[in-house]
């Protein structure tokens, strides 16, 4: 059999500034870890494509989808939240709460987001499974790649780009579903009637879809995204990463052969690694810590009746202990066990994984807090700054407000201003019919930002500060206060 | 070409050839579909170059013949179509009924707001507070040719003592002392007088003569209590609310040498239903009157 390495995507060309790419050809893999990654694959498309389709009813006139990014009107829909814009920083917090856990996750497990739940990764994934389905496994794909055109290899590589194009159209579409209502933007969709804006995202991101999951791959990951650039800084030697025993297996050697470690240089580890490199050489910008190595490795310690484990989930704490421990040893089992034993469990807790922790716990508080505290109407008091004051005829001050209702969640409501002041302080509101006590009503529709302008005159002759405290509240049908706002009230020196 | 590519001895990796005081690059290659994009990026630029208006020499417009003076031409085209329905509403309806049909009264106040904004605050100030020297508060309730919906679009449409429009509101006040008709004394006894009518006089004396003569030259206009006509723009003369000041020496020289504002007129100026728009804007600045 012969074998062809990818040389990585390391630069090999002498001299050159610029660096040919080396195409990878993954070799398919079962274990442990590959379950996991089809697992977390299998979740994260089936959320990703069926979210946009719950349904949630919100009553006549109100979008009907659990999930939705409502440009147009400004609002996002969570289920029952509704996100107004001036809410965004709750959407801010998520990106927060995001970013924070990302680093507490990565302090302990590395680059688990990378290697799993990663979009890259996971549409990279599907895209090999298919590109294996219909070109074969690695070595099929390399020789088929080596020989000429045929009518054999054309309609392979027809048939893939196909499969990937209509994934990538499937995957484009779900995205534009979570901005519009979905049954709606499939019809219009394909029967063409969809706006020329719609038809543009749907075909960024189908064309950006098969792009990246299709070709670039890895290069996303080495050269596009800054992530793998900075996340050494939230790594340290207590977290567990994707690492080769060097200590274990070194020198490397033929199976049957003296003296030698347990690596038999068999390089399936190389061959399986979707970004080409080779996990012996240590950590690397390039690992996005799939951890696919581990399960090439241990199925060939197995079937050499030795312990699985050769690469695996390892901090270097423990790592730079089994060193240590098997310096005088020689290579063999004893070697092994005297390595697995210098080892110590592994630290989760530390002042970094607890930083995090609090950071993420903070925010966490923080946005609940508001959450929970939120109010449904709100109002807003804006008092006029031309004219600062008015004085009528008879010589009395007159302020101007303009009240700003929102009123974003409950049903219509009418409510009843008061205006709290000291006393021969009249409040007018235009155009809003007065209660019983010839107070005024504002009433407001569901899902509504309504304006009223409000006069208020402090009573002729009064001798008023150049300021006078105000606050206007709103009351409820039950009489207690909805809402209030302070201002001020102000007068001529 | 760099000639000097070594290999590093620590990272075992190449230079690239320059040398700086003795400092070598590592060479980290670039991958070459970056440079490639790089190019397209370039290609990209030469055929935006045909295609729009990127060279600075007029009339090179480009083959798609798109300019940003256009599209924002169209965008303004589109937009006044939309438009048109209401305004062609606003135009034909009268401001009672304007005010009378939320809808159409929401968006008068939103029009009218910024055509004051573009006409109206260069004298009366943003919001209609008014400037000294002849310059009313319209956010006030005090009017001196009506605060009636109807008398504000009048005041509007024709304006005040211009020369433009027949039918622009006109009245002239005498000037008394610089004509002759009254002497420096008598001036005095008659602004005397009107601060008494506001509850501010000084010299009692003074304006009981002060009186005689204000019953004489005045009241034809300001009436008999001094609360003015608005018929004739004559100006309330019993309110704490002064254009020209309220202090004696503005008044004597008020009476001294007579005061005249002027205003243009907007009929000829302005599309019909702006002036709509802003008569309901003027109207809700606060001072407006019931019908």
């Amino acid at each position: 059999m012969s074998r062809i390495d990818p040389k990585g995507v390391a630069p090999q060309e002498e001299g050159s500034l610029y660096a040919s790419r080396q195409k990878v050809y993954p070799k398919a893999v079962q274990g442990r870890v590959r379950r996991a990654k089809w697992a977390i694959l299998i979740a994260c498309l089936t959320l990703y494509y069926l979210v946009p389709w719950l349904r949630w009813n919100r009553g006549p006139g109100m979008p009907g989808q659990a999930v939705l990014v409502d440009i147009a009107n400004a609002r996002i829909f969570l289920f029952n939240i509704e996100i107004w814009p001036q809410e965004i920083y709750f959407i801010t917090g998520l990106l927060v709460l995001g970013a924070i856990g990302l680093f507490a996750v990565t302090s302990l497990f590395g680059r688990v987001w990378c290697g799993f739940a990663c979009p890259q990764t996971v549409w990279t994934d599907l895209f090999m499974w298919i590109e294996r389905r219909i070109e074969g496994d690695r070595n099929a794909r390399m020789k088929r790649d080596a020989a000429p055109w045929s009518r054999d290899r054309f309609l392979r590589k027809l048939a893939k780009h196909a499969a990937w194009l209509a994934i990538a159209a499937a995957t484009g579409g779900a995205w534009i579903m979570y901005y519009q209502d979905a049954p709606t933007l499939v019809a219009s969709l394909l029967t063409g009637g969809a706006s020329l804006q719609t038809y543009f995202f749907f075909g960024l991101f189908t064309g950006t879809t098969y792009l990246l999951a299709g070709w670039a791959r890895e290069q996303v990951c080495t050269y596009m995204c800054p992530w793998p650039r900075f996340q050494a800084a939230m790594l340290d030697e207590n977290s567990l990463v994707v690492t080769y025993r060097a200590w274990r297996g070194e020198p490397r050697g033929k199976a049957k052969a003296e003296g030698v470690g347990d690596c038999v240089d068999c390089r399936a580890c190389v061959h399986v690694c979707p970004t080409g490199i080779d996990i012996r050489d240590g950590q690397q910008l390039e690992c996005i810590g799939c951890g696919l190595c581990i399960d090439a490795c241990d199925e060939v310690m197995t079937k050499l009746n030795r312990p699985a484990g050769l690469v695996a989930f390892e901090t270097l704490a423990n790592l730079a202990a089994s060193n240590a421990a098997t310096a005088s040893v020689a290579p063999g089992p004893v070697r092994q066990v005297c390595g697995m034993k210098a080892r110590q469990p592994v630290r989760f807790s530390r002042p970094r994984t607890w930083l995090y922790a609090g950071v993420l716990g903070g925010v966490v508080a923080v946005m609940l807090t508001a959450f929970v505290l939120r109010e449904t109407v709100t109002i807003a008091v804006l008092r006029d700054r031309a004219p600062i004051y008015v004085r009528l005829s008879d010589g009395s001050i007159r302020n101007a407000y303009t009240l700003k209702l929102g009123n974003r969640s409950r049903p219509e409501a009418a409510l009843t201003l008061v205006l709290d002041a000291p006393p021969g302080f009249r409040l007018a509101v235009q155009e809003a019919p007065a209660d019983a006590q010839g107070r005024p009503v504002l009433a407001m529709q569901r899902e509504s930002l309504t304006q009223w302008r409000v006069l208020v005159t402090a009573p002729r002759g009064a001798t008023l500060p150049e300021s006078t405290p105000v606050r206007f509240r709103l009351l409820g049908a039950d009489g207690a206060t909805a809402v209030d706002e302070r201002s001020v009230f102000l007068a001529p020196k | 070409m760099p000639t000097k590519i070594e290999k590093d001895a620590v990272s075992g990796r190449d230079t690239t050839g320059h040398e700086w005081d003795g400092i070598k690059e590592l060479n980290t290659p670039l991958p070459k579909w970056w440079l490639y994009v790089f190019y397209a990026t370039i290609a990209f630029a030469a055929v935006w170059v045909v295609l729009y208006p990127a060279l600075p020499i007029r009339g090179a417009t480009g083959l798609t013949g798109w300019t940003a003076r256009g599209a924002i031409q169209q965008e303004m085209a589109e937009r006044a179509q939309q438009q048109a329905p209401v305004l062609a509403r606003l135009r034909e309806a009268t401001p009672q009924q304007i005010v009378a049909d939320p809808e159409m009264r929401a968006y008068a106040l939103a029009g009218g707001r910024v055509a004051f904004a573009n006409n109206c605050a260069g004298c009366h100030g943003a919001g209609g507070q008014g400037a000294p020297g002849g310059f009313p508060t319209l956010a006030d309730d005090d009017w001196i040719w009506g605060g009636k919906l109807d008398d504000i679009k009048t005041t509007i449409l024709h304006g005040i003592r211009n020369t433009e429009d027949d039918a622009a509101r006109s009245s002239i006040m005498p000037r008394f002392l610089a004509d002759g008709l009254l002497k420096s004394a008598q001036v005095n006894d008659v602004a005397e007088h009107v601060l008494s009518l506001s509850g501010r006089a000084k010299d009692a004396a003074a304006a009981q003569r002060g009186a005689a003569l204000f019953a004489e030259n005045c009241v034809a206009c300001h009436g008999e209590t001094g609360r003015g006509n608005r018929e004739m723009g004559a100006p309330n003369l019993a309110d704490q609310v002064w254009l020209y000041g309220g202090d004696k020496a503005s008044i004597v020289h008020s009476i001294s040498y007579a005061r005249a504002g002027v205003m243009p007129a907007w009929g000829a100026r302005l599309d019909p239903a702006v002036v709509n728009m802003l008569t309901v804007y003027v109207h809700a600045l606060g001072g407006g009157e019931a019908e």
